[in-house]
């Protein structure tokens, strides 16, 4: 029934092969190979689409499909095998969905490019490892996913490996993301090693689901092994999700293509740490520590990517740091133990940040083209360069409008259901905490005014664009503007699957609830997590935050549309606290000072100090002495019969006499 | 007279030797076919050499799972022997597909080659399956009588001709030494039989101490760690290696070297069980010599034959860790290495083949300069070659040093799997040296003599997926090597 | 009275100069001569146990290790006769390209 899950994988593979191997030389056009790349996932997309549907009617929630066995050692058996759950299926529809209108858009967006095919087959590649990542039934499979997405993120950011930057920015996101990988394989050995202690040798995710309650009373170093072990994990989490303390490189990676920024650092990739937090929720949900953890961590993530945002002016860099503030949210839900709100805005953020990133690709392509035309060198994601686009770009304008009223939560808009489930349970949760609900209000308030700040620098007033490139701005062709529409239209209502109870007159239920919950009511029963309060606390609660996002759409809409002048103003009072937000805090400064310059310090010092000296004398020392003893050996090698064969006698008869004397 | 036929019928079972059989036939039909086509043709003695060595893994495959004896319990046509054929057949298989151009190129387009090579692939057989030590030596001979021909194959080659005197004359001096200890052991024991000499030995305690005995033991484990080219018998290997043809080279590096594996293993376990810590002893220091002297040497080769030479040396020493290991793990490993050495070593012996010009003088790190960038799919290939050589995953050579180290830590001989991840170390260097040469040395040649004819593509293709599928997906075969041990 | 272990002690005696000649010949020949000498001195071990333990199997490989040593002669002087044509000598100390 479903043994044909490796299909879903294996399309974005075989289509990954086929444009790498063959794109150059045989291929070479581009409609071909764009469509072979979008194609495939299409046919990955329709596959997912049967075996969700199959889910739904299924009364067992839980299914794997092994492929073939990949290591058996002692009593460990590791497979190449997938599984298919709730969470899962949710994941695999939204990875190949909104994949497959990225890829369609690219079509598009890189026509031109030189390297196409190398853009479609590392696209491929990268939708192929994060199926691996959701649907690995065991760690071990996941992390291939996991690394295999970090090597294409990497690959793809550095796409245009010529400019300094986007290799700079390729290997710091690479560099941060090792640091979190490191977390993960302690998180699995901490894991692995205390499950094997009751023996129990195993890294299935069910098997672990069904064996975590072994661990309840297990210490390692003075603490409980689920806490050591689920904030390793969570440290794998903040590289690969661009949490607090690991999330400068994604800001920096937008120095890939855009339709990159919007599926790998806005809908997939970076939605992994979520979703591994919510794959081992159980293990989570026993160590209330983490939680909080993890809580105080998304919420401070929210709130200090949000004030970022507010004085960027590059067009790609504001949605990069919404990403980060939003990708806080979801940890704060987890870390409250909203499972389902996290994974559902999750899905949210996936459908209205594609929709906000791929139509910056748009803007900025139009004025790519534009400038390019013009012969200027201004730059093309420079929002003080554009304005009043709304007539030129009616489309792109309609969707990107869309989809900031979604991630401000105004109501009915998907953004509102999720972030307000998120917020209802920071603030009710058994889990929850209201310090952290009042932070997140406070993320919430800035995300609506950053995001129309964007909107209306972008869209609205006076057009700034160099007069000589101002008239060539037109809207793009239908491969960019179809992907947008769609993904604006499941912004507006992809919510709805997930209507809070409180709000529910029409009685439809809420569906994502019901669907997620054999993956987590489990350990919410278990470890007695649920938001208790009454109808009447939630709905004001909800008007509280529709109010909140309505302040922030005014002050912003005042202080860019009425009198543009103010922020000058505004900047001109403070300009310390602008400055400082300006610079991103001076986090970028701050790790060069700490981390790299104090690291290129030691560095030097152990290479001038230390290594030339100590290690090196060391490895020379060994590397001359194995040189050595190898020029000595060979020399035993004399090409001569009578000393090979003199040699064999010897071992023989050194053989012989150790054996009968002893 | 006609009871006496009947006795001596009942006990041959011709199913026991079915697919060394067939091979056989094939080998002998080439020669006959040879006689009648002019000299210097060669081409249709590949197909029907590949068709028989087809033919003969349908043999082999239908014999998997149903074990056959015969020949008075001389011949075992077991599980065992089944997998071991399978390497046997693979070696002997891509051998054949990148001979052709090369024999050509050479200037000896001679089609007795091609039997040749079947009949050492049957001889090798025979050392699998036997379990008497008559098969067992019979095979042996076999194998190293045609061997001897094919390393000397090219007779107006000097280097060719040394490397054939050389090994014939170190080979009849090693088989001296085995046939003395089977000698002794007859004599110890009253059989020769290998499940008799073991239950024999098992049931006279005392015998273990008798100097006879282990003497036999010695001077029989000489002879075969000759033919594993295990330190301190390996010092003919580089000398050989270099000298014979390449693609013969190949062939020796792994079918033999398995071969001897099969046969080594096979009486270590039959006869001398009740020996075992003796002889594990004997075989640790055996395999850390082996793999440190294989690894160090080949640090200064700068010719890539004879540095591939040093490294089968080398990894020899890994598979002789899974046989002191002396488990499961330990046993299915060296099945399962020596299925990935044939896919990762023959694979990088062809791209050499491919590589060389006639005479085979660039055949060394300066001539390989640029080659990666020029070639870009040999050297592709190559890379993953030498991956798997190195022991990277994702690829066999990875899964291999894996089982057999598992092993080894699983018996208790934790020092020996760090001292066999430390050369593992060392032996990066020597890799890596040819890939730095391949990619990050200007070329200085175009390499326009290089062509790509299908058979040698085939070969490296099959090379390359056996490679990567033991390395992605070992679990299945390291299953079936696990069915295959005793 | 002449027991098995006379037999085998010449055996081993034989076997050791064989051995000895090996190692201290140059000619190609005569180390191959040596070689067959060391052959025969098993066979001739083979003999006498299969005598003393009156069981027909040492004899059988006595006759196998004669056709076997007759094949590796034919193979093995073919290779020396392809050698002298080469280097004019058939002193092992000559075979010396390859080495190191």
């Amino acid at each position: 029934m479903y043994d044909k899950l490796w299909l879903i994988p294996f399309f974005p593979l075989l289509g990954a092969i086929i444009n790498g191997l063959l794109g150059k030389r045989f291929i070479k056009n581009e409609k071909v190979i764009g469509a072979i790349g979008t194609g495939m996932l299409f046919l990955s997309f329709l596959v997912s689409c049967k075996y969700f549907i199959q889910l739904l009617g299924d009364s067992v929630k839980s299914h794997q499909n092994v492929i073939a066995s990949w290591m058996s050692v002692g009593k460990l058996q590791v497979d190449w095998g997938f599984l298919l759950d709730p969470l899962s299926a949710l994941m695999i529809m939204v990875v190949t969905g909104v994949g497959t209108l990225i890829h369609l858009y690219s079509i598009g967006y890189m026509h031109g490019e030189e390297g196409f095919y190398r853009y479609f087959s590392y696209l491929n590649l990268f939708v192929f490892s994060m199926l691996m990542l959701v649907l690995g039934n065991n760690a071990l499979v996941m992390f291939v996913g996991w690394e295999g997405v970090g090597l294409c993120s990497y690959l793809l950011i550095g796409y245009y490996f010529e400019k300094k930057s986007a290799g700079d920015a390729a290997k710091k996101a690479f560099v941060m993301n090792r640091v979190g990988d490191f977390g993960f394989l302690l998180g699995l050995f901490t894991l692995f090693w205390a499950l094997g202690s009751h023996g129990v040798w195993t890294i299935n995710f069910v098997e672990i689901t069904e064996n975590a309650h072994l661990l309840s009373g297990d210490m390692i170093l003075g603490a409980s092994v689920t806490t050591v072990a689920t904030l390793c994990f969570f440290l794998g989490a903040t590289g690969k999700s661009a949490q607090l303390p690991l999330f400068t490189w994604l800001p920096d990676a937008m120095e890939g293509p855009t339709p990159v920024s919007a599926l790998i650092h806005a809908a997939t990739m970076v939605t992994a740490g979520v979703y591994m937090i919510g794959r081992m929720n159980i293990l989570f949900a026993m160590s209330p520590t983490t939680m909080f953890v993890v809580a105080l961590v998304g919420a401070l993530t929210a709130i200090f990517a949000a004030t970022i945002g507010f004085a960027q002016n590059d067009i790609k860099r504001v949605l990069a740091y919404s990403t980060v503030s939003q990708l806080g949210f979801m940890f704060v839900a987890m870390g409250v133990g909203a499972f389902t709100a996290g994974i559902f805005h999750l899905m949210t953020h996936a459908f209205f940040k594609a929709c906000l990133f791929l139509g910056s690709g748009s803007v900025i392509h139009a004025m790519h083209h534009a400038l390019h035309h013009a012969h200027l060198d201004d730059d093309a994601q420079d929002m003080r360069n554009m304005g009043g686009l709304r007539k030129k770009m009616p489309i792109t304008w309609a969707t990107f409008g869309i989809s900031c009223l979604a991630i401000s939560g105004l109501p009915f808009f998907s953004g509102f259901f999720s972030k307000d489930e998120i917020l209802w349970w920071a603030f009710a949760s058994t889990r929850g905490n209201k310090v952290i609900w009042v932070i997140v209000v406070v993320a919430a308030f800035m995300t609506a005014f950053y995001m129309f700040r964007c909107l209306y620098m972008t869209f609205y007033g006076e057009q700034k664009t160099n007069p000589k490139a101002k008239d060539h701005v037109h809207e793009s062709p239908w491969v960019i503007t179809l992907p947008l529409v769609v993904l604006a239209g499941l912004a507006t209502v992809g919510g709805l699957i997930g209507i809070p109870h409180a709000i529910d007159i029409a009685h439809v239920g809420n569906k994502l609830n019901a669907f997620l919950a054999p993956v987590f009511h489990h350990s919410q029963e278990l470890y007695k997590i649920e938001a208790h309060g009454s109808a009447s606390t939630e709905i004001i609660l909800m008007v509280f935050s529709v109010a909140i996002a309505l302040a922030g759409i005014g002050f912003a809409t005042v202080m860019y549309m009425k009198d543009p002048s103010l922020p000058g103003k505004f900047t001109a009072k403070f300009p310390t606290l602008h400055r400082v937000v300006f610079n991103k805090w001076y986090v970028d400064e701050i790790y060069d000072t700490l981390f790299v310059n104090s690291t290129k310090k030691l560095g030097i010092f152990c290479w001038k100090g230390f290594d030339v000296k100590v290690v090196d004398g060391i490895v020379n020392g060994i590397a001359k002495l194995v040189g050595a003893l190898s020029s000595v050996l060979r020399y035993t090698q004399s090409g001569l019969f009578t000393n090979y064969a003199l040699t064999m006698v010897l071992g023989t008869v050194v053989m012989l006499a150790i054996f009968i004397l002893n | 007279m006609e009871n006496l036929v009947q006795i001596a019928l009942q006990n041959v079972n011709m199913a026991a030797i079915l697919p060394s059989l067939v091979l056989t036939c094939f080998g002998m039909g080439l020669l006959l076919i040879n006689v009648f086509l002019p000299r210097g043709t060669t081409r249709h003695a590949v197909w029907i050499s590949v068709i028989g060595l087809v033919v003969t893994g349908f043999f082999v495959y239908t014999g998997w799972g149903n074990p056959q004896y015969g020949f008075n319990d001389a011949v075992a046509n077991d599980n065992y022997t089944a997998f071991f054929s399978v390497i046997f057949l693979f070696a002997a298989g891509l051998t054949i597909l990148m001979s052709d151009d090369y024999l050509t190129r050479e200037g000896y387009p001679v089609s007795e080659y091609y039997p040749l090579i079947l009949f050492a692939t049957a001889g090798a057989m025979w050392m699998a399956s036997g379990t008497d030590m008559l098969t067992i030596f019979l095979g042996l001979e076999v194998m190293s009588i045609a061997l001897y021909v094919l390393a000397g194959f090219f007779r107006g080659q000097l280097r060719s001709n040394e490397a054939g005197l050389k090994y014939f004359l170190l080979g009849a001096f090693s088989t001296g030494f085995l046939l003395y200890g089977i000698a002794l052991i007859y004599g110890v024991t009253g059989s020769t039989k290998l499940t008799e000499i073991g239950i024999y030995l098992n049931a006279h305690g005392s015998l273990l101490e008798n100097p006879m005995t282990l003497a036999g033991l010695v001077l029989l484990s000489t002879g075969f760690l000759f033919k594993i080219a295990a330190a301190p018998f390996h010092m003919w290997t580089p000398d050989v290696y270099e000298g014979a043809p390449t693609p013969v080279t190949a062939f020796m590096s792994a079918g033999p070297k398995a071969a001897a594996f099969a046969a080594f293993l096979r009486i270590m376990e039959y006869c001398f069980f009740s020996l075992k810590p003796e002889w594990t002893a004997m075989l640790w220091v055996i395999a850390v010599l082996t793999m440190v002297i294989g690894n160090v040497i080949a640090i200064q080769q700068t010719n890539l034959k004879r540095m591939l030479a040093y490294s089968s040396i080398a990894h020899a020493g890994y598979a002789l860790v899974g046989l002191v290991a002396a488990n499961e793990i330990g046993y299915s490993g060296i099945l399962f290495y020596m299925l990935a050495y044939t896919f990762m070593n023959i694979g990088a012996f062809a791209v050499l083949v491919l590589a060389g010009k006639k005479g085979e003088d660039n055949l060394t790190l300066e001539g390989f300069s640029g080659f990666g960038l020029k070639r870009p799919f040999l050297g592709v290939a190559m890379t993953v070659f030498l991956f798997s050589l190195m022991g990277l995953p994702p690829t066999a050579g990875f899964a291999g040093k894996f089982y057999i180290f598992a092993g080894a830590v699983k018996a208790g001989y934790i020092w020996l799997a760090v001292i066999g991840v430390l050369n593992s170390a060392v032996s990066l260097y020597y890799y890596l040296r040819i890939m730095v040469y391949m990619y990050f040395r200007d070329a200085e040649e175009d390499y326009a003599w290089v062509s790509l004819p299908a058979a040698a593509v085939i070969s490296i293709v099959i090379a390359l997926i056996g490679v990567f599928y033991l390395g992605i997906i070992p679990g299945d075969v390291m299953e079936m090597a696990k069915m295959a041990i005793f | 009275m002449i027991t098995v272990y006379h037999y085998m002690t010449v055996a081993a005696i034989l076997f050791a100069m064989g051995t000895y000649g090996v190692l201290t010949r140059r000619n190609a020949i005569v180390i191959f001569m040596c070689i067959e000498l060391m052959l025969n001195s098993v066979n001739l071990t083979f003999i006498a146990l299969s005598s003393h333990l009156q069981n027909m199997d040492g004899q059988v490989f006595v006759l196998f290790v004669m056709a076997v040593a007759a094949a590796e002669a034919g193979v093995g002087l073919a290779l020396m006769i392809a050698f002298y044509r080469n280097r004019d000598s058939i002193d092992v100390d000559d075979i010396n390209l390859m080495k190191l």
